[in-house]
């Protein structure tokens, strides 16, 4: 049995399902949710690298280095942005976070 | 079944439990690990798809530095756990509907479309076979897509100095002294001279403003 494009895009689908499920359950934990966001950045990677293999293009990888850059980006700056968070309000539960009344 | 097909299953079936426990891992450190767990069994599939490069690029720069900011992060936050948890299941009938729908919606896409191996022209993997995967992407990151690779170099560097400027901060009793002010101050910001009378008049009420000065001093 070879391996085919439909496994690798299967196992990102998989992936990506099991982190929206994430972010549906974990609604109090910031922290989580970012990793869950993460998750699902490495599904997309993930389908990303699959068909530049299976179509013989580089372009998928090289789109795929830029989503790693932006996605540390990403995560540096909600660190932050978390840090201070908790620095402020002592919380990092999502459903206190209603200052702007959103 | 060949060996890549049993390393391909090996590897997933670890990296999507690494990522069921990621979300539902009580401590938000073991969520982390699992995370990292996770990368690495990403970047372990990539190398089978003849992506060495970003494979790489993925353990250093997550596991690296990613991961271990998440990791510092988890451990300077004092979280309370069990408050954390309270109504975790609240929320799963939702998410699994909602799982539920992406996971047959893609599988039917997936299913209908590439379940036989594609019948192009060339055999899969031939990119890369002549040079190394990391010298064909760097030959187009640096021709081609030299425009975007600066555009991500001034990306990074905007979230450096945000990320600085949003956690730093001014303490209070601090002594610093701005060095552009000091170079710039004059005599008179520092010494004011008063024209007075060489004779003062002593305060009558001498006998009883030196005890009380005493006590302040």
């Amino acid at each position: 049995m070879m391996l085919t494009l439909g496994h690798f895009l299967s196992l990102g689908a998989m992936l990506f399902a099991l982190s929206v499920i994430g972010i549906f359950l974990n609604r109090k934990n910031l922290i989580i949710l970012l990793m869950a966001i993460e998750l699902m950045l490495l599904a997309v990677n993930m389908n990303f690298v699959a068909f530049s293999y299976y179509l013989n293009d580089m372009a998928g990888q090289v789109f795929v280095f830029f989503i790693l850059t932006v996605a540390a980006a990403e995560s540096a700056i909600g660190l932050a942005i978390l840090v201070l968070l908790f620095r402020n309000k002592s919380s990092i539960n999502v459903d206190e976070l209603n200052t702007l009344q959103g | 079944m060949d060996a890549k097909t049993g390393l391909f299953y090996v590897f997933a079936a670890v990296l999507l439990f690494a990522a069921f426990r990621v979300i539902t891992a009580r401590n938000p450190v073991h969520a982390a690990l699992y995370l990292v767990l996770a990368f690495f069994q990403a970047a372990a599939v990539w190398i089978l798809l003849k992506a060495e490069f970003l494979a790489i690029t993925l353990v250093l720069v997550y596991v690296g530095a990613v991961m271990v900011l998440f990791l510092f992060v988890v451990m300077m936050l004092d979280i309370n756990i069990d408050s954390m948890r309270k109504g975790f299941w609240k929320h799963f009938p939702l998410a699994g509907t909602v799982g539920a729908i992406i996971a047959l919606e893609m599988s039917y896409v997936l299913m209908g479309g590439f379940r036989e191996p594609p019948k192009a022209a060339s055999a899969p993997g031939q990119i890369g076979a002549q040079v190394s995967n990391t010298k064909e992407l760097g030959k187009l990151l640096y021709s081609e897509y030299l425009y975007p690779l600066e555009v991500a170099a001034v990306i990074l560097l905007v979230a450096m100095i945000a990320a600085i400027a949003l956690t730093l901060r001014k303490r209070k009793d601090t002594k610093y002294i701005n060095p552009s002010d000091q170079i710039r101050v004059k005599r008179g910001d520092r010494v004011s001279l008063v024209k007075m009378k060489s004779v003062v008049a002593a305060p009558a009420t001498l006998g009883t403003a030196a005890p009380v000065e005493e006590k302040q001093s």
